[in-house]
């Protein structure tokens, strides 16, 4: 399977009468754009507007983030399953506008939206400080219910994504990633003594808006499944505005998922990276019982020597995450967990919920209590008040008189990702 | 929480779905519960429902009747 | 620029007034370096001077605390003290709990203190929370090697840099502290697994917590006269949520007057933000069976269910918030006399 990811650079994005790319600068027929995403069921209103690194502007109440793409050649593209019809993905080629991510705000769904600053001490604690970022304002229908509210956000962001991402189709790429790798037994003809490395990724899967989708299946309804890791960086996976905002894998994330990125470096070299096991993390004992041994059984199947676990959210997933760990290093695979922690403001609280002695080779990836202060914008696109009922806000979380805003890390999208996307973690003083 | 109301000699239960973490936790009466999110309760169960929670909170009062063993779930 | 000002506190023993039969003596003030207080005053003088030595009897201390502590504070305001030097106490356990307290009652009001120990010494968990602890020998023979630790640890306190327990060699304070670092949680991981398939040395970022475990306290004998309090972690309040009970990461627990209703019923929902609320809106009794405790209340089966309901939100609340929620409403419940505790969690 061989997919490329043409990257088209962007750095910079301006409103125009033309959605197209000029140089390294992506122009947005804004009414156009707006008159189409009007269209997803649900949504009454839209408002666009853009946000670049280093601009003091805040961003609040952030659902999804979303990398617009167009795939060239090698199949349909989009999002087979959610949007689009159904095509197993993970072949071809890929238009990527680099450096753009749609990101999808509006009145608050659930307590699991986030922030994102541009600028100052909150831009050092997301990635998405860095990507020029289109902010889609929905507005939905009266009356819709919780979950056709979540629904409709999901789509639209997923919609905005797909017709941004033509705005790449004709234009000039600067960079080429290239990901091909056999099925298993090919790479292990190729590659016989290199040690098996297998991608546990974790997904939480717990109801309104705690569910990953994988080619639209709600990962709450599967047992683990098994992906080619081409398969999640060309969309096959997508977020379902899950958890807190600190740990939620955004759809961004699934489509640059770091850690598939960082095994693929070694493959053929290092390591026979035989893919992903995508585990669902579900809300009953025996759900986890089954997918914990299911898990660690395709691990096997697949002959495993070592696996990296990463956890989605925290609480009751810290179980599964060390339950995995304990099957898998019992049938002798070598793991590596990644996980972020609940120690308090101070960091002196117990950081995890559940403990198991395999679990010796841990990546912390933050405290999610962590406190930060974060200065008045200029400009807020979105509605500050929204941080008082996110997770990681409480009421007076928004300072009014001064415009600036306490809260946790909890609440910063992105900032603790357990898939590893960002630079935190914890050190011991 | 569950072990610092016990510091006060009160005996205490906790009706938890995911054991394994109130087992780790180190609570002395646990009675396992349905689901996260409707830990005393069944949606499915419709009609059914009233019975099965009423069974489950008298599992939950019993256990504080009982003498504790080494195992601290109570099914 | 003032120079800082140092105070180094002893017991009788290092203060060389005596041994065991000294240990009673109160604590006096002597505006020179005494023992170790004259060498640590001399290592770090470029930096600041000694303000004096206080020797204090280890059983003063530990019987008469608020003296103890009072004549700290009397020093404290005039002399506006920089740094504070308690120990080293070695295996010595009075000593150390003494240390610890000194140590305490300076942190708490911003100010350093430096301190050493041996490993076992009772004094440490306190003051390894309190102050940078350096692990010393069992016996006062480890003097010659602490001292110099002391003072470069005291140099680098006095001079602002800043500190971690692996470089500066104290023991660490049980602060985990969330940085940005170079790499990425992902190529750590990877570079993590890359050193176990090579079998090389790694280090966890994150080492497994240990939990405590707590004697089960006695059972009910008669449930027909037992008081059951109901408490839930599961986020529930009354509409509109009076008291602003956070969706994550409580930060407070809350109590409602359930003693005229049969149900939680729609007068209840759930502010928790780590799970799907919708089952529990349609029948919060679905998270804590308040409905099935007044039937039992009604039927015999006990004998009353307590008049208040406890709510708190368990995701995301750090366990010392979940560990002091749990002491204040156990006092509360132990003081009114409940018998029994049903706790429910999402």
């Amino acid at each position: 399977m061989r997919l490329e990811l043409q990257n088209v650079k962007i750095d910079d994005i301006v409103f125009g009468d033309e959605t197209t790319v000029e140089g390294s600068q992506l122009i947005l027929d804004k009414e156009s754009i707006i008159t189409e995403l009007k269209e997803v069921a649900g949504v009454k209103d839209i408002d666009i507007d853009i946000a670049l690194p280093g601009e003091k502007k805040r961003i609040i109440p952030v659902k999804d983030v979303i990398e617009p793409r167009v795939k060239v050649s090698g199949g349909q593209g989009g999002f087979p399953g959610v949007l689009d019809d159904i095509e197993q993905t993970g072949s071809g080629e890929v238009k990527v506008l680099d450096g753009v991510a749609i990101v999808t705000i509006g009145d608050i769904v659930g307590f699991q939206e986030g922030i994102i600053d541009m600028w100052g001490e909150g831009a050092k604690w997301t990635p998405f400080s860095q990507t020029c970022n289109i902010v889609v304002n929905i507005t939905p229908e009266d009356d819709l219910q919780p979950h056709e509210h979540e629904a409709a956000v999901r789509r639209l962001g997923l919609t905005a994504s797909n017709l941004i991402g033509e705005a790449a189709r004709d234009a000039a790429h600067q960079e080429t990633e290239v990901y091909e790798m056999g099925y298993p037994d090919e790479e292990t003809q190729k590659y016989p003594d290199l040690p098996k490395v297998v991608y546990v990724e974790m997904l939480i899967s717990q109801g309104l808006l705690h569910d990953g989708y994988i080619y639209g299946t709600n990962s709450g309804q599967i047992l683990p499944t098994y992906l080619h890791a081409n398969e999640e960086l060309d969309q096959a996976v997508i977020s379902g505005n899950c958890v807190a905002a600190c740990d939620k894998i955004t759809t961004y994330q699934h489509q640059n998922n770091a850690v598939v990125k960082e095994l693929y470096k070694l493959h053929g070299k290092e390591i026979n990276f035989a893919g992903i096991v995508l585990a669902p993390e579900l809300t009953t004992m025996d759900g986890k019982l089954i997918n914990t041994d299911y898990t660690a059984k395709l691990c096997k199947q697949l002959g495993a020597d070592g696996a990296i676990i990463s956890e989605e959210g925290y609480g009751n997933p810290d179980s599964d995450l060390v339950m995995i760990c304990e099957a898998l290093e019992t049938d002798g695979i070598k793991t590596v967990l990644i996980t972020d922690e609940c120690s308090g403001w101070e960091g002196t609280s117990q950081p995890l919920t559940d403990a198991k002695e395999e679990a010796v080779a841990v990546i912390s990836t933050g405290n999610v209590s962590h406190v930060v202060e974060l200065d008045a914008a200029d400009e807020v696109l979105g509605d500050p008040h929204a941080v008082a009922n996110i997770a990681g806000g409480w009421e007076g979380a928004y300072n009014e008189a001064t415009g600036q805003i306490k809260c946790e890390l909890n609440a910063v999208i992105g900032s603790t990702s357990e898939i590893g996307t960002h630079n935190a973690t914890v050190k011991l003083y | 929480m569950v072990k610092e109301i016990e510091r006060y000699g009160i005996p205490i239960v906790h009706m938890a779905t995911i054991t394994t973490i109130s087992e780790s936790v180190g609570a002395n009466r646990i009675v396992p519960t349905v689901a996260i999110p409707y830990p005393v309760g069944d949606p499915d169960l419709d009609g059914k429902e009233e019975e099965m929670r009423k069974e489950l909170t008298e599992r939950a009062v019993d256990s504080l009747h009982k003498e504790v063993t080494d195992s601290p779930l109570y099914n | 620029m003032s120079k800082k000002k140092v105070l180094y506190y002893v017991n009788q023993f290092f203060g060389q007034i005596g041994g065991e039969d000294q240990a009673g003596i109160p604590p006096e003030f002597h505006e020179k370096g005494i023992g170790a207080a004259a060498a640590f005053a001399g290592g770090v003088k470029e930096n600041a001077d000694l303000v004096g030595t206080v020797i204090c009897g280890d059983n003063y201390f530990n019987e008469n605390n608020e003296e103890a502590l009072a004549f700290l504070e009397d020093l404290n305001s005039k002399h506006d003290i920089d740094l504070v030097v308690a120990g080293p106490a070695f295996n010595a356990g009075r000593y150390g709990v003494a240390c610890a307290g000194v140590a305490e009652f300076f942190n708490e009001k911003g100010i350093p203190v430096l301190s050493g120990m041996y490993i076992e010494n009772p004094g440490l968990d306190v003051a390894r929370k309190n102050a940078y602890v350096i692990e010393t020998s069992d016996s006062a023979a480890g003097m010659r090697e602490a001292l110099p630790q002391l003072i470069k640890l005291g140099n680098k306190v006095l001079i602002g840099e800043e500190l971690s327990p692996e470089e500066d060699g104290y023991l660490s304070q049980g602060r985990r502290l969330t940085e940005i670092t170079d790499k990425i949680g992902a190529e750590r991981a990877v570079d993590m697994l890359m050193k176990r398939l090579k079998d090389e040395e790694f280090e966890t970022e994150l080492p497994m917590p240990e939990f405590d475990q707590v004697e089960a306290a006695a059972q009910i004998q008669d449930l027909s006269k037992a008081t059951i309090a109901l408490v839930t972690t599961g986020g529930l309040v009354p509409q509109g949520n009076p008291d602003h009970l956070q969706s994550a990461s409580a930060q407070k627990w809350v109590k409602y007057d359930v003693s005229e209703t049969d149900a939680l019923g729609q007068d209840y929902y759930t502010v928790h933000g780590g799970y799907d609320p919708v089952y529990a809106n349609e029948n919060p009794d679905r998270i804590a069976p308040l409905d099935m405790l007044k039937k039992m209340e009604k039927e015999g089966k006990i004998g009353k269910v307590y008049d208040f309901f406890y709510s708190t939100t368990g995701t995301g609340t750090a366990v010392d918030s979940s560990e002091q929620f749990g002491r204040e409403i156990g006092a509360e419940l132990a003081e009114v006399g409940v018998d029994g505790v049903i706790l429910t969690s999402t």
